[in-house]
């Protein structure tokens, strides 16, 4: 840049400590320029991004008093205060010690070190003795001196001084040491060709105020140069959480396909999360190792159903064999958090009228099992589901479906492998291909539902598509989230930095 | 989860070449492979098939899904022998009723081979036999025990034998709270009067099922060649598969197997193991209108071959070791792995239905606009919380509060269902004072109660907001803007009794008609201090319930 632009550029802060970089420290400059350090310190480094001048620190350790040790200094060490106390009694019980030198317990024992370090004094049975001679007593501790030269620079202390001061650090607040940091400006060559110019700031226009626009007073002025290339401070807005904003995308997925959604509780009986999904009662996804139960029950209200699933269980239906045990209604009673959104499926097939097929339902929301919470497992996760009832859907058209599904969820290759849920029968797992990672990822499970489950429910058996993945893995693999505990974590600001979901 | 694992060597042997065509194959036949290197190859098998679990089924099931040794395997039975009887006592009817037991002869064992059946003994254990309860397996040297033999019931002090790997003879009593076997099962006979025992003709104890054999005449060993094999449990059908998988898997590592007669007083006289199949006809139509194929009747069996069925005159003769042919449904199943999904070519039926969303949903969505339109930032958190965090960081002592959902087991102290988002926002607050403020934070979601007058558990949506720095003025603009954008009017006032997190005469109630739908107000200092939080904090919180079913 040539001067005239440098000129041009720089800010009514940056003309008045220009002349005056010469001086030696910034306190200087802040006296002589009549500006506060925070607004020097920030002109020096704009300088210096305007390859005006370099800037280097020297630091400098310097050894101040503490609060403890601006006490002493106007009190006296607690040992000075014992000494004078012991000058007069000579010896004198700990106890009565403590009580007419008004010590605390810990300054008391400091004294006591102090002194038998430096052999002033003994104690036997409890008292204390004075020993030493007059001299020795007024004369003054290197403690003491050491606290009254303070502050020091750290590297001028002599090797008596360090070691003074080792052990006064070792004291409660005796001595604080900070870190000084003093600036070194050197002008560049373009700088010191600067500092000759007469810089004045009449022709130039600063902020545009309204006074600036109503006066127009910009008229034949020129408007200073901005640093345009110079970082600005991170600007953060309101936004949804990111869990949310791929929940709401899902749900535009769904109804784009015809589905309407399905809502309902989350603490459900066993009847809907399990027997009504032909899960037999001693399934070890029934125990208390694997699902939230809540001691409580719920009256099964629709009796005809109840008989039927009992029917289902028992001895089959539709030509099944059934699990052939004896199905425990009281079992079914017992609520649960509910492990599975497909607990919703079965209440909304309950409801629906068979005059009204075709019928595509979906649900979306969160699930829960016991687990423990590391970066693998949690006891909280997202499902999204789709049902599909119709007399006339088939295997091909769950293909068909998925494939739809996860290619508007960005996944272009998925592959369906064969699978077990006591509930579908064929079963499928649903791996998606990830194209960077080049890899298949298990997405979840699908199939069609069993007729055990659907007799019931329908009174006859009407094929239906059912799929349910996960939906974590997914957003975790778009965020880039390696930590499951991350999803919930409420970091504001990495909620403030996180990217909003773009699909 | 049950894996299954053998040597990458074997698999290539005796199967095929693991390249990258028949890993998919592995996974396409419905066995996934779950880890494979130069030295070993772990698979995944589902609950449903069992006969799975070992080397010798797996082999057995996948050739044929290869197309080799296609159709129902045939497995030579040998009639009893003399004294291969077992007589079940009547002691024993209301503690453990059934058994299905088998003899082995000519097996050639080594270290390796008794590790690999120990194996499969557990694998079914924990699957098929859910983790014992349901059934459980003992396999005997044939040579140390002397035929026949009996099932029958002890009180727990009169049951004595020294258990696997122990020198000490125990009781039944001794060997629960002694062995880790006892330990991890013993409540599986906790309660019982009496134990059940194997026995022999000479009065000597084989084993305490469901928990342990004897050392001295109920363990295998390299030079035993004969077995006897026994299952015991509750239902004769499910012992009799569990049996079947076993033994034919005995059967394929060399050995040749006899029957057992069982005798009970309850029930007539039977012979175990017994392979007769099981038949079920499936209808060509149903296969192919729920496959969306169009297969021939001998297409489909051929199909049907590959998964180890036979057919004949339009029945399917189904394998006595499988488990899981509840209905013809699960034939098609099996006709469709077989025919290959990757074979299926996917399709949209054309059917127009109607999209459409949860009201409440949209309404929810809305909401997050106004406030996002705010400045607000969405946090989410968990539905279930600790009592502490619900609790005592809330100012209420823990043991004054009856009122809430709790686990009846947690891995985790998250133990309890959230009674409102109040404590969480704080939480949240609490866990970012490092963080640059202003935090304006909002959540939507449920929170979960129990209504006093009815004992019922209540779920509903709730919508609570959060500023730090902030004071009830800001607070309560927010409020009005809020449902004036929602075009709802309430009401304010102050309320009767203020909550204790909130400072008095700095919080309201808020009413939709005469319904009250929450409260805001400046969170107490006390408060704060509890959590740490060193910024006036203004909060509120709504019952969303109202507004939704608007």
């Amino acid at each position: 840049m040539d001067t005239k632009k440098i000129i041009e550029s720089l800010s009514p802060n940056e003309r008045k400590i220009l002349p005056h970089l010469d001086e030696k420290s910034i306190e200087d400059i802040c006296r002589k320029s009549n500006l506060d350090k925070v607004s020097v310190t920030r002109s020096l480094t704009y300088l210096q991004n305007k390859k005006i001048l370099e800037l280097s620190y020297i630091v400098k350790k310097i050894v101040d008093v503490g609060i403890n040790g601006a006490l002493y200094r106007k009190k006296g060490l607690p040992e000075r205060r014992l000494m004078h106390l012991l000058n007069e009694k000579r010896i004198i019980s700990l106890k009565d010690a403590q009580k007419e030198s008004k010590l605390s317990d810990d300054e008391l024992k400091a004294s006591l070190g102090a002194l038998k370090k430096k052999a002033m004094i003994e104690i036997k049975n409890d008292k204390i003795i004075l020993g030493g001679n007059k001299e020795d007593v007024s004369k003054k501790f290197a403690e003491e001196l050491f606290l009254e030269s303070l502050p020091l620079d750290y590297d001028s202390l002599s090797k008596e001084q360090l070691s003074v001061l080792k052990y006064l650090e070792g004291r409660k607040d005796i001595i604080r040491i900070e870190e000084e940091k003093s600036a070194v400006i050197k002008l560049t060559e373009p700088g010191k060709k600067l500092i000759g110019e007469k810089l004045t700031s009449e022709n130039m226009i600063e902020q545009i105020t309204p006074e600036v626009l109503q006066g127009e007073a910009w008229k034949g002025k020129k408007f200073r140069r901005y640093d345009v290339t110079s970082s600005v401070p991170l600007m953060s807005g309101g936004k949804r959480h990111f869990v949310n904003q791929s929940i709401d995308y899902a749900r535009t997925v769904w109804t784009e396909m015809g589905f309407k959604e399905m809502s309902g509780n989350m603490i459900v009986s066993s009847f809907w999360n399990f027997d009504a999904l032909f899960t037999p009662q001693d399934h070890s996804v029934r125990e208390m190792q694997d699902t939230f139960f809540i001691n409580k029950k719920d009256e099964l209200q629709d009796k005809k159903l109840t008989k039927s699933v009992k029917e289902s269980h028992e001895e089959g239906v539709g030509g099944s064999k059934g699990w052939e045990y004896a199905w425990n209604e009281e079992e079914a009673k017992k609520l649960v958090l509910r492990t599975h959104t497909t607990c919703l499926s079965a209440q909304t097939l309950a409801k629906l009228n068979t005059q009204q097929l075709p019928a595509k339902y979906f649900a979306i929301g969160k699930n829960f099992r016991n687990e423990t919470l590391d970066w693998n497992h949690g006891f909280e996760f997202n499902q999204t589901e789709g049902i599909v009832a119709d007399r006339n859907v088939n295997f091909r058209h769950l293909l068909g479906y998925l494939k739809q599904f996860f290619k508007k969820m960005g996944f272009e290759k998925i592959r369906i492998r064969p699978s077990y849920f006591p509930y579908t029968e064929p079963s499928v797992e649903i791996d998606v291909w990830h194209p960077e990672k080049k890899m298949w990822l298990e997405l979840g499970g699908a199939g069609i539902f069993r007729p055990e489950v659907t007799i019931p429910l329908f009174g006859e058996y009407i094929p239906v598509l059912a799929w349910g993945p996960g939906f974590d893995r997914m957003l975790m693999d778009y965020y880039e989230i390696k930590d499951l505990r991350e999803l919930y974590k409420n970091n504001i600001d990495k909620l403030r930095k996180m990217k909003f979901w773009i699909k | 989860m049950a894996l299954i694992e053998f040597s990458k060597k074997q698999f290539e042997d005796e199967i095929g070449k693991l390249d990258e065509e028949m890993k998919e194959k592995v996974a396409m036949f419905g066995t996934p492979i779950d880890h494979l290197d130069e030295q070993k190859v772990q698979i995944e098998i589902f609950p449903n098939r069992p006969d799975l679990l070992s080397f010798q089924g797996f082999r057995r099931a996948f050739r044929a899904f290869l197309g080799k040794d296609t159709g129902l395997r045939e497995y030579k039975i040998n009639k009893p022998e003399k004294n291969y009887l077992i007589s079940i006592a009547s002691s024993v009817k209301d503690i453990r009723p059934f058994t299905a037991c088998a003899i082995i002869k000519g097996l050639k064992l080594d270290n390796s081979r008794i590790k690999e059946i120990m194996e499969i003994q557990e694998k079914l254990h924990l699957t098929m036999g859910r983790k014992r309860k349901k059934l459980a397996i003992g396999i005997y040297p044939l040579d140390k025990i002397k035929l026949p033999l009996t099932f029958s019931a002890l009180e727990p002090d009169k049951v004595k034998f020294i258990p696997l790997d122990s020198d000490k003879e125990m009781s039944g009593l001794e060997i629960l709270q002694k062995t880790a076997a006892g330990k991890e099962y013993a409540q599986l006979l906790a309660g019982k009067q009496k134990f059940p025992i194997f026995v022999d003709a000479e009065d000597k104890i084989l084993s305490m099922p469901p928990i342990i054999n004897s050392q001295t005449i109920g363990k295998v060993a390299e030079d035993t060649k004969d077995v006897f094999v026994e299952c015991s449990g509750f239902d004769q059908k499910v012992l009799g598969r569990c049996l079947n998988i076993l033994v034919t898997c005995l059967a394929d590592m060399g050995g040749k197997i006899y029957q057992m007669e069982i005798k009970s007083g309850i029930a007539k006289k039977i012979l175990t193991p017994d392979f007769t199949p099981e038949k079920m006809r499936l209808s060509t139509e149903n296969t192919n209108k729920l496959l969306g194929l169009e297969l021939k009747p001998t297409q489909i069996e051929k199909l049907l071959e590959k998964m180890g069925y036979d057919c004949k005159k339009g029945e399917v003769y189904i394998p006595s070791w499988r488990t899981d042919v509840l209905h013809e449904v699960d034939l098609i199943e099996d006709v469709a792995i077989a025919y290959g999904y990757e074979n299926f070519i996917p399709e949209i039926p054309a059917v127009s239905t109607i999209g459409e969303e949860d009201k409440k949903e949209i309404l929810k969505r809305k909401i997050a606009e106004i406030l996002t339109g705010l400045g607000l930032l969405e946090i989410s958190n968990y539905h279930l919380t600790s009592k502490h965090n619900q609790f005592t960081s809330m100012g209420v002592p823990e043991k004054q509060e009856k009122s809430f959902i709790e686990m009846e087991s947690s891995k985790t102290d998250f133990t309890i269902l959230r009674k409102d988002l109040t404590h969480y926002l704080l939480k949240t607050l609490a866990e970012n004072v490092d963080v640059e403020y202003p935090h304006r934070v909002f959540e939507i979601g449920k929170v979960f109660n129990i209504e006093s007058k009815t004992d019922q558990i209540k779920e509903h949506e709730s919508l609570a907001i959060a500023l730090a720095p902030g004071n009830f003025t800001e607070m309560k603009q927010m409020l009005e803007y809020l449902f004036r954008m929602l075009g709802i009017k309430i009401s304010i006032n102050e309320p009767a009794s203020v909550p204790s997190h909130f400072i008095e005469g700095r919080c309201i109630g808020i009413k939709i008609g005469d319904t009250i739908i929450g409260t805001l107000g400046e969170i107490h200092p006390k408060i704060l201090k509890n959590w740490k939080i060193k910024m006036p904090v203004a909060l509120m919180e709504i019952n969303l319930e109202l507004v939704l079913g608007r």
